[in-house]
């Protein structure tokens, strides 16, 4: 997982070696500037030695100054290393989403998605940021500051050695309890969130069903249950800094003692005064550096999790790619469905579709009639591949739609997809994500054939009307119509309403497939629709049940011979005769 | 332990810039909170926090005096006796043990108060949000609202249970450090003031900068999470339209920018650790060369020892000082946040003067009578001002008498609206989008007041009946279905707690519910999470028409779902949808007209005002507006 996740440091490479280069450094001036204040004490001021004083202070100065410049450039190495990282682990994640699949999004599904690339992101560029400082830090210094007191007094480093083990596996039991009851504290968070959710959003229904009281109780008991985890870990969480004071306290107490004894047995010689203080300037260094790494082991199990998310869509592999060789033209807008079957999940016993045979000719309407789940939207959805088929195959203008190069075969089969979106920006900008260099003209031209010209022009900035993100500043008809003029302006060879008209008023609906049989005679046309009226002056009609194809004719045939298509022919028209 | 770590809210939250606005009067009212109920165990941390710095301190005299007047004296005897030194040790030790026992005290005392202040601020602020009007859910969004719970707590408890405790400690070791500095040299102490205003001035400044681009960070984050989700969220439409070249594009703008912002913010941020160090470093340099040359000329009377104490004394101080500017700056975010927690609560809650009541009823002699028990009937308990105690049944006749309304001031939304609906009488409303349709049913239960004429429920003007019992006696099925997390059983009895299983099951089977709830495998004990996200649409409407059916109320307001639902399912609930219609006064809202054709009235609105009324038939025989919408002209969303 590392490796993959690394991958992304590429042109900040150098940043991200010299971070911890300089942070080495750095903690070593930040060993040595201590040892120098003893000497500047022992040698200069003790004494009233102006001159050494002033010798060891420049010394001093000269450390201090490189210890700045040190810390400052591993300060915005690490920044530029972390912020690149970041930069480009999310361009990764992005253009790795950008090649995935119908299925592979399925797969993962949007909100994860989306989660992955802003708030796992953010994790793990926090992590990357400790791991290229605080971990060269921590156990840096610890190791220095090691040496250096053994080197002060082999002896009194044993004090430090027993003291260390101590401290370690305290805190690690501290972590071991706390960490399973954090987890769980984290998913009760989720129920007070979840609680919360409920209550603004259905707060008509709280209201209306006079349930405040009742929800103030559930929401009592989520708030106490949090409460209560939380009192159990705080009890232990308590005890993390007292055991770090009483090491450092110990260390000192037993140092000054064996250190004191020391020094004024042997007369100095072993020991001095100002090396006892050192001593235990190094001796809180080891501590604190010890609990520095064991915040960091806390941060990265965090942000591992994150690490992990992120793994997975990277090395999710697309599965809908270009061949080697490919064919850019489509010649026309036959379709062919041979022997075609189809299941998301790959599984022959849960097949979506099953043994599907179809003809249609170039320029013809067909209509598609079925009910939720019977597999309308998986049928038109194979035809642009925007799934692969299970078996068979689907064949466009005579050539199987995988020997086509992607966007050259997505380019001339538009499909209006049943949940459609449109994208912040103006009304122009969204209709030519159909053809970027269309003039003003061809838009205009297609929002007549969808019948949106007409409302455009009536808002006051018309084409250039901002669309607010999902399109919520226009009605469902208004936003279904837009969307079909932006799949017109592909001029494609073949087009796909699946449920696209569903909001919008018989009147339109019948004069926007008016339109297109005088307008567009030459695109073959596929409309799924629930209402019959909208599929009934179609060339021809499938009705689709169970994944299988249940008739295939003309209105009046299947009106005539197919008892699914007369039942809801007969539901719909059952006292509304005048709607057509 | 990282103390701060806590889950941050969704994505949206996180793209949240820093907000601050801090209103007056905000910290007193924390500083009440957290005393409210915790006086006692306050004043301990604050006597707890006092011992534990003084021993700290203590703590680094004693180095000092140890090596002055314990080791140095030993040095030139024969005989050293270790007695004194012990001693001295030893009180030390006890001195330290007093230190970390009661470091340990604050810390757990003041845990388990942080918990449960915030616990009481959690529990109020959701008391509050209940009684909110329905006007404030309109008027702010759900993400701002969630963000109280989450974010904005978040920082709260970080600042109650860390930063406060710490200002406390760190603001003790200055005042006990400043003290002995100044009483070891009160000159060298000014040298080590002016050296410690420049270092904070360094930092301030360093601050300021980089804060400033933590702002355009933040701004650059959103954008980029922004973009994310809208693109992601399309990502079907980018591969249809073939866009991806285009969406990386776009994408790569944005993402630069983001890297500039936060590399520049994050390097000043990165640097203010080195500089302020360092800066101390040079201080203790200037000190001990001042110091030593004071010292050698005897002016103002110092001694090398002295000087040495000093120094060792400046060393320690910059420290707290950086500690107390880090948490100045997490205790103004806290604040921010907790003005808006306090912004909420002080929010206006729903009035409540009705004094007419509801009430279970019998008739005893053909009078009505009020009873405990369930009868059937219902009965408004209405005292009259001359003392007069009044019960009208429960009929459901409910009348509109010119009724103006606006959801801001100035702008009315609803012009004049008269109509009645008789016990039984189903009435429809259709209109455009924004003509006014739900406005009219927000009105009958109270969600909003009308701002002028009259509503009556069975003769009696709503505003003198209690809300809840208002709301009680009418029924409700919106068009987006709520469901909550439970079991369907729980859902079903939603408002109704006392219901029995029977009772339940009925409901469902009016419903056409029963059927689809005993194919799922646990049936009515199924648990329903996340708004019922494992049930389709259609069967989403039909568990809250049977929640409705379990109330059976006299009246019911029924907004059709706009989503489309297959033919099949939508006959299911259609069917549902009538049976419990059935004897009622309803109030339908109308997204398709075949739906409303055997209503007894049907209001067309446009506008905000009725253009046209009257039955299906008398409204295509006058070829209006209705009869334009039923032919297909207009759209009606």
């Amino acid at each position: 997982m590392l490796k993959t996740l690394s991958k992304s440091i590429r042109e900040y490479k150098l940043p991200t070696l010299l971070t911890p280069l300089f942070v080495a450094l750095e903690v070593v001036m930040e060993v040595l500037i201590p040892l120098l204040m003893a000497k500047l004490i022992d040698d200069g001021v003790y004494l009233g030695e102006m001159n050494a004083a002033l010798k060891i202070g420049l010394e001093l100065v000269i450390a201090a100054i490189l210890s700045l410049a040190f810390g400052c450039l591993s300060g915005v190495y690490a920044s530029k290393a972390s912020s690149g990282f970041a930069k480009n682990l999310r361009k990764d994640l992005y253009y790795k989403v950008q090649d995935f699949s119908f299925s592979n999004i399925d797969k993962f599904s949007t909100a994860s998605l989306v989660t992955r690339l802003t708030t796992d992101v953010t994790n793990v560029q926090q992590a990357f940021q400790m791991i290229t400082r605080i971990t060269v830090r921590a156990p840096l210094m610890l190791v220095i500051s090691v040496i250096m007191a053994i080197n002060i007094n082999a002896k009194l480093s044993l004090v430090l050695l027993t003291l260390l083990p101590i401290i370690a596996i305290a805190l690690l039991l501290i972590f071991r309890y706390v960490h399973p009851i954090m987890e769980s504290i984290f998913k009760k968070y989720d129920n007070l969130n979840a609680v919360v959710e409920e209550n603004v959003q259905g707060i008509r229904v709280v209201k209306s069903f006079v349930t405040e009281e009742n929800e103030k109780k559930k929401f009592g008991n989520v708030s106490k249950d949090i409460y209560n985890s939380f009192c159990k870990v705080e009890k232990i969480m308590a005890l993390t800094s007292p055991i770090m004071q009483s090491a450092i306290y110990a260390c000192i107490i037993l140092i000054s003692w064996f250190g004191a004894k020391m020094i004024v047995n042997t007369n100095m010689t072993a020991l001095t005064t100002g090396e006892l203080m050192t001593f235990i300037t190094y001796s809180i260094q080891i501590l604190s550096s010890l609990m520095m790494i064991s915040m960091v082991v806390v941060m990265l199990t965090m942000a591992k999790a994150s690490a992990d998310r992120i793994y997975e869509v990277l090395v999710e592999k697309p599965n809908i790619t270009n061949k080697e060789k490919t064919i850019n033209t489509v010649k026309n807008g036959d379709i062919e469905f041979q022997n075609v079957s189809f299941s998301y999940v790959g599984d022959k016993e849960k097949e979506c579709l099953d043994n599907i045979n179809l003809k249609i000719n170039s320029g013809e309407t067909i209509g598609l009639i079925g009910g939720t789940g019977s597999g309308k939207s998986t049928l038109v959805n194979l035809i642009p591949r925007l799934y692969d088929v299970t078996e068979g195959a689907v064949k466009v203008g005579g050539v199987d739609v995988r020997d086509y190069d992607i966007k050259s075969l997505r380019d001339e089969v538009s499909n209006v997809l049943q949940k459609n979106v449109l994208f912040s920006g103006t009304i122009k900008e969204n209709i030519k994500w159909g053809d970027a260099n269309a003039t003003d003209e061809e838009v205009v031209r297609v929002c007549k054939l969808a019948q949106a010209d007409e409302f455009i022009k009536d808002f006051p900035d018309g084409y250039d009307t901002y669309i607010e993100q999902g399109g919520t500043n226009v009605s469902g008809g208004q936003k279904q119509r837009l969307c079909i003029a932006r799949a017109l302006l592909k001029k494609p060879k073949i087009l796909i309403l699946d449920d696209s008209t569903s909001a919008v008023d018989t009147k339109t609906d019948s004069l926007i497939r008016k339109a297109f049989r005088e307008e567009i005679p030459d695109t073959t046309k596929i409309i799924i629709a629930q209402r019959i009226s909208s599929v009934q002056d179609a060339d021809k009609i499938i009705v689709i049940d169970d994944g299988k194809i249940n008739g295939f004719g003309t209105h009046e045939e299947l009106l005539a011979t197919n008892n699914i298509y007369k039942e809801v022919y007969d539901s719909q028209m059952k006292g509304s005769d005048t709607n057509a | 332990m990282p103390r701060g770590q806590l889950p941050r809210g969704r994505g949206a939250a996180m793209m949240r810039g820093p907000r601050g606005k801090i209103n007056k009067g905000t910290f007193p009212r924390v500083i009440k909170y957290i005393t409210k109920n915790h006086k006692k165990q306050i004043a301990l941390v604050i006597v707890c926090i006092i011992i534990s710095s003084l021993a700290n301190v203590l703590g680094t005299l004693f180095l000092r005096t140890l090596i002055d007047d314990y080791i140095t004296p030993l040095l030139s005897i024969q005989n050293p006796v270790f007695t004194g030194l012990l001693k001295a040790i030893s009180i030390m030790a006890c001195i330290y043990v007093v230190g970390v026992v009661s470091t340990y005290i604050y810390q757990r005392v003041m845990a388990i108060v942080s918990q449960g202040v915030l616990k009481d601020i959690r529990d109020d602020m959701f008391d509050k949000m209940e009684e909110l009007p329905i006007k404030y859910f309109d008027t702010h969004t759900h993400g701002d609202i969630m963000s109280h719970y989450t974010n904005d707590t978040d920082t709260l408890r970080q600042m109650i249970s860390q930063s406060l405790p710490n200002f406390l400690a760190s603001s003790m070791s200055i005042i006990s450090t400043v003290l002995s500095m100044i009483y070891l040299s009160p000159i060298l102490t000014i040298f080590v003031f002016i050296f410690t205003a420049l270092i904070m001035l360094c930092s301030t400044s360093l601050v300021k900068v980089s804060s400033k681009f933590f702002v355009a960070q933040q701004k650059s984050l959103a954008n980029v999470n922004g973009y994310v989700e809208e693109m992601i969220s399309g990502q079907k439409v980018i591969k249809v339209f073939t866009h991806e070249e285009i969406a990386k594009r776009d994408f790569d703008k944005i993402n630069d920018q983001l890297f500039t912002d936060m590399y520049t913010a994050n390097k000043y941020a990165n640097i203010l650790m080195p500089v302020a160090n360092n800066l101390g470093n040079l201080e203790y340099v200037l000190i001990a060369l001042v110091g030593t040359i004071m010292a050698i000329n005897n002016f103002g009377g110092l001694t090398l020892g002295t000087i040495v104490s000093f120094l060792n004394l400046t060393k320690g101080f910059n420290m707290p000082i950086q500690q107390v500017s880090n948490q100045l700056n997490a205790v103004i975010m806290a604040l921010a946040g907790a003005s808006r927690i306090f912004e909420m609560m002080d929010e206006k809650p729903e009035t409540d003067d009705g004094y007419v009541t509801l009430v279970n009823a019998k008739k005893v002699d053909g009078k009505l009578v009020e009873c405990d028990e369930k009868t059937g009937i219902w009965a408004w308990k209405h005292p009259h001002h001359d003392g007069r105690l009044e019960y009208v049944e429960v009929k459901g006749y409910i009348e509109m008498e010119d009724v103006d309304f606006g959801y801001e001031p100035n702008k009315t939304v609803l012009h004049n609206v008269s109509l009645y609906a008789k016990p039984g009488q189903k009435i429809a409303f259709v209109g455009a989008t924004g003509a006014g349709k739900t406005t009219i049913t927000n009105l009958i239960n109270r969600f909003y007041d009308v701002e002028d004429g009259k509503i009556r429920y069975d003769g009696i003007n709503i505003n003198k009946i209690k809300k809840d019992d208002l709301r009680h006696s009418l029924g409700m099925v919106l068009q987006d279905t709520n469901l909550f997390t439970g079991s369907i059983r729980d859902n079903i009895k939603y408002g109704n707690e006392n219901a029995t299983d029977e009772e339940v099951i009925e409901a469902a089977k009016l419903a056409n519910a029963h059927t689809f709830i005993m194919h799922l495998p646990e049936g009515y004990d199924t648990v329903l999470t996340n708004n019922g996200a494992q049930l389709s649409q259609g069967q989403r409407q039909l568990l809250a028409i049977a929640r409705a059916a379990l109330n059976d109320p006299p009246v019911m307001i029924l907004d059709e779902a706009t989503s489309s639902i297959d033919t099949r399912t939508e006959k299911i609930v259609q069917d549902g949808m009538d049976k419990l219609m059935d004897g009622r006064t309803v109030f339908v809202i109308a997204h398709r007209l075949s739906t409303v054709q055997n209503s007894k009235a049907i209001m067309v609105l446009d506008h905000g005002k009725i253009i046209e009324r009257g039955s299906h038939d008398d409204l295509i025989a006058s070829k209006g507006k209705y009869y334009q919408l039923y032919t297909g002209a207009f759209e009606l969303e």
